[in-house]
């Protein structure tokens, strides 16, 4: 299919790290049902030889588009195994460039739930561990939390908009 | 891989007796209609033996049949064209929450324009209220625009009743209103009898019915008052300017001719189909519903909403298998709306958003709708794995 790279394909035919895990470290949640794009993320934190934090296990449930699900299966074999240092400083660029090809502008907004719901993940982590937020990631946790706020303002919009004038 | 079709709805593979009757059109009797000359009159012969085998199909006359480029455009053309040639008498013009988008936003510019538009709301299969609608008419209604059919979930409307209370309440306020129907989806495939539907206007297509891309009409009852939209050399009684697409208005007559014969027959066997399908996938797949009315729907439309799954990824799912599909909500605009007209019969939109369209057609068989339901089931509970709702 001309519109989507083969490796999205791939990707959203075997989704890689599907599911839930039991007592994580953190949970994150990104996008909002109401609005049809959902994405919750389960992290295991562990330590590597030099004593930092890293993603030992990482997995995730979507209600999404294509692009939803091929992102967050790409991005889990990304991060696995690598310190929450690395993950925290993925860009979205960096990961529509893996996924092979240029994504519409309005498929932008499904890439990045993903790597939002990571994000919140370990926030999560850090808040229950009583670790120091970052500046730089307590930035992005409000960021998303605003987002979630303006699609549920707007899906109130359109559900007013459909009623009879 | 075997390619399964079942987007008829969006757009139908030309049948190939209508590409054999087109195929003369292009390099030998190639005239433009108003030329004097021999290749010239050779092609007005054709563009009103066409005009007669549509007007005769729908039973109007010749001088009422309005050829165009697209049921777009037969739709911006009776919307503006009314609202133009008789805002001395009105500014008001009712549509339906369900119709199309380029009724929607013809109507929407217009409003833009200083024009009132009224949209009925419908109930959950996607009817409009016939008292909504008497309580709606004013005496500055210049025109009612209410689909046949509605292009997503099928469900048909009662034309000829709406018809009826527009002509009774014209008559009671002294005023003409004007009815337009948008038929584009059932044209060709139910019988339509502009009298007896009692419409003024009414738009139909040829590339949703085996005939080629670029003709469409619009039927203008005789001594409606309207505008054109297009102003040039006076082609189509000075109502549509543009040199005229022999080719492609050769080849939407003989659709019609084809679906004058088999139309009947065709009708009967795609119901069987549809019903297969319908019937089969509620019962094998777990928390799926049907979109639309359950008997007054159009004969090929099956439309269906999941739990817990998007309708984007059913369709890639399909694809991926050789079945062509549509999301039942265009999740494809930037701005990420599910359908309106899944959220005017009351879903909400992360039920809209897990729609799917099936619509079969002319070359569907019954072991395509076998497979179909052999194959979806297995789709919906892959994605449901993988689903954040439980």
């Amino acid at each position: 299919m001309a519109l989507y790279s083969k490796k999205i394909i791939e990707h959203f035919k075997n989704p890689r790290n599907v599911g839930k895990i039991k007592n994580p470290s953190g949970i994150g949640e990104a996008g909002n049902i109401q609005c049809g794009d959902l994405m919750k993320l389960y992290i295991k934190i562990g330590k590597n030889k030099k004593g930092e934090d890293i993603i030992e296990d990482i997995k995730f449930e979507t209600y999404g588009c294509i692009i939803a699900i091929a992102n967050a299966s790409l991005l889990t074999t990304i991060v696995k195994g690598k310190s929450l240092n690395y993950a925290l400083k993925l860009k979205k660029e960096d990961l529509i460039k893996k996924l092979g090809k240029p994504l519409p502008p309005f498929k932008i907004h499904c890439s990045v739930l993903a790597l939002d719901a990571l994000k919140e993940a370990i926030y999560d982590y850090y808040k229950k561990s009583k670790i120091k937020i970052p500046d730089e990631l307590e930035k992005e946790h409000k960021r998303i939390v605003k987002i979630k706020k303006e699609i549920s303002k707007r899906y109130k919009t359109l559900q007013k908009k459909n009623k009879i004038s | 891989m075997k390619k399964i079709y079942l987007d008829y709805s969006a757009t139908t593979p030309v049948d190939p007796r209508v590409l054999k009757a087109m195929i003369p059109y292009f390099s030998q009797k190639f005239g433009n209609t108003m030329s004097l000359h021999s290749f010239g009159q050779e092609a007005k012969d054709a563009l009103e033996k066409s005009r007669k085998i549509i007007a005769d199909f729908i039973k109007a006359k010749q001088n009422e049949i309005i050829f165009t480029s697209s049921a777009t455009e037969s739709n911006n053309l009776a919307l503006k064209g009314i609202a133009f040639a008789n805002k001395d008498r009105g500014n008001h013009i009712i549509i339906s929450s369900i119709e199309h988008p380029c009724i929607i936003e013809s109507a929407r510019w217009l409003e833009n324009q200083g024009f009132e538009i009224t949209r009925l709301k419908v109930d959950k299969y996607g009817l409009i209220n016939l008292n909504d609608l008497k309580k709606a008419i004013r005496k500055d209604t210049i025109l009612v625009s209410i689909m046949h059919a509605n292009n997503e979930i099928g469900t048909i409307e009662p034309i000829k009743e709406i018809g009826e209370i527009i002509k009774a309440v014209s008559r009671k306020l002294k005023a003409k209103i004007y009815f337009h129907t948008d038929a584009a989806q059932t044209f060709g495939k139910i019988p339509i009898d502009v009298n007896k539907m009692n419409v003024d206007l009414l738009t139909a297509s040829s590339h949703k019915m085996y005939g080629p891309k670029g003709a469409a009409i619009l039927y203008i009852r005789e001594g409606v008052k309207i505008e054109p939209i297009l102003h040039g050399g006076g082609h189509e009684f000075g109502l549509r300017s543009s040199t005229i697409n022999i080719p492609s208005i050769v080849g939407f007559a003989e659709a019609v001719k084809i679906c004058k014969k088999e139309m009947k027959e065709e009708a009967r066997r795609e119901i069987k189909l549809r019903d297969k399908l319908i019937k089969g996938v509620l019962k094998e797949i777990p928390g799926s519903y049907l979109n639309g009315h359950p008997k007054k729907r159009l004969p090929n439309n099956a439309n269906f909403w999941f739990e817990k799954v998007e309708g984007e990824s059913i369709v890639m799912e399909l694809d991926l298998l050789g079945i062509s599909a549509s999301t039942g909500s265009a999740c494809s605009s930037d701005k990420l709306e599910p359908s309106h007209v899944l959220l005017a019969i009351g879903l909400k939109p992360w039920q809209a958003h897990g729609s799917l369209r099936l619509s079969i057609g002319r070359w569907t068989k019954e072991k395509d709708i076998d497979y179909v339901l052999k194959v979806l089931p297995k789709v919906i509970n892959k994605l449901r794995k993988i689903s954040a709702i439980k």
